[in-house]
């Protein structure tokens, strides 16, 4: 009986989080024109948000993609196919890999950064001060950072698929001695433009809106507490994965 | 003042390697190219049995892509398939008598469709049905026919 009101409690807190963040997009979306307008907040965002974490989406794209290579070689010798080295790292990349690991990184470089800063701004009452001029916090705040987030994130993915095909390439073409031309020609006649190129862009498009979105919004109704806003960081990291795997997979089954 | 500049430098850069990673992608990673032919002229065939014949799969004539399928479907009249070829512009002097065969590239490589040129002093043109096809190799009613022969009583 007590397991099953736990139970009862969890789904119930779920939903309201769902809700709660759903009216917190809508009230985005509706201040979205007007922060648009003042394209220098966003761009301080995508400074913070996107530049900030181009060394690690590099680094960590550089070594999936080798890791990918050498896998894939390995396993592709026993079929004596390792011509089809460059789709299978190229497909792995643009499909999967790339948005996933690359949202995945995000939220854990610059969705936490997000969280704790708009957290302390609730704890040190910067919120409330700005409430008082009568400035609106999620225009002034949160928009540009939301919409900061959905611009960096294909632009992220694209440098991570980029220097992950360029780190297959170099295990598969200049460690293992794949044939270098049917590497290319290969992924030219294997890899769609829109099956594949673009749906893994719209999906880096969902993925940044969702972590983004799940980032500020713990931030925004973090407890104002030192505690509260450890708390709230932590959570944006657990639930930005969740929603990220599970939107990758309605995704994929959707497009695909 | 210096800082606000730097953080704009990096930001563009960011903003610019984003796109051209982007651009790099769409163009030489994936099929671009064969979306890019909307001109030339389509022509249409008839098989008996395509076999594993997808949409997009090249055409070519003596082993040089001249086209793309770009329609594959049934006829409901002849129950036979009906496959439309967008054919390269820079190609406009095919016989019309020619051949189209549906080939394997390796043996279990795609299957494309492969022009052999006839002697008609006439050109395909845009509209234009291809007479003569081959069908798809099936290799389960090869080797059906194979073993029918195999077994029956005059065979060997």
């Amino acid at each position: 009986m007590k397991l099953l009101r736990e139970a009862y409690y969890i789904v119930l807190g779920f939903l309201e989080m769902l809700g709660a963040s759903g009216l917190f997009l809508l009230r985005m979306l509706r201040y979205t024109p007007t922060a648009l307008r003042r394209p220098g907040l966003i761009f301080q965002q995508v400074f913070n948000i996107g530049a900030m974490s181009l060394v690690l989406i590099m680094v960590s794209g550089l070594f999936v993609g080798m890791v990918l290579g050498l896998q894939g070689y390995n396993t592709l010798s026993k079929y004596a196919s390792t011509a089809a080295l460059g789709t299978l790292v190229a497909l792995s990349l643009l499909r999967e890999l790339g948005p996933v690991i690359t949202a995945l990184l995000y939220a854990g470089r610059a969705g936490t950064a997000l969280t704790s800063e708009i957290g302390l701004m609730r704890a040190t009452e910067q919120l409330a001060g700005m409430e008082m001029m009568a400035v609106d916090p999620v225009r002034r705040i949160v928009v540009p950072r939301f919409l900061a987030g959905v611009i960096s994130m294909p632009l992220l993915v694209g440098i991570f698929n980029a220097v992950g095909m360029l780190g297959g390439y170099l295990v598969g073409v200049k460690l293992m001695h794949v044939d270098q031309g049917s590497f290319w020609a290969q992924i030219h006649t294997h890899v769609d433009l829109y099956e594949d190129f673009r749906s893994g862009v719209i999906k880096s498009v969902v993925f940044g809106a969702a972590a983004t979105l799940i980032a500020v919004f713990e931030g925004f109704y973090a407890q104002p507490t030192a505690e509260g806003v450890s708390r709230a960081t932590t959570r944006t990291v657990v639930n930005s994965a969740l929603a990220v795997l599970a939107l990758d997979y309605l995704l994929t089954a959707f497009m695909f | 003042m210096k800082q606000t500049r730097t953080i704009e430098i990096v930001t563009g850069f960011f903003i610019i390697l984003g796109f051209a990673a982007l651009y790099v992608i769409a163009t030489s990673a994936t099929n671009i190219q064969s979306y890019g032919r909307a001109r030339g002229y389509s022509v249409t065939a008839t098989f008996t049995n395509v076999g594993g014949l997808k949409v997009r799969a090249p055409v070519t004539m003596a082993g040089v892509e001249v086209g793309r399928v770009t329609d594959i479907h049934l006829d409901p009249k002849s129950f036979s398939a009906l496959v439309t070829l967008q054919i390269d512009g820079n190609y406009s002097q095919i016989p019309d008598d020619s051949t189209a065969s549906i080939l394997t590239a390796g043996l279990l490589g795609e299957q494309y469709v492969g022009l052999d040129p006839g002697g008609s002093d006439s050109f395909l043109k845009n509209g234009s049905t291809i007479q003569y096809t081959q069908s798809a190799l099936v290799l389960e009613k090869l080797i059906g026919q194979f073993f029918s022969k195999a077994t029956a009583p005059g065979g060997k």
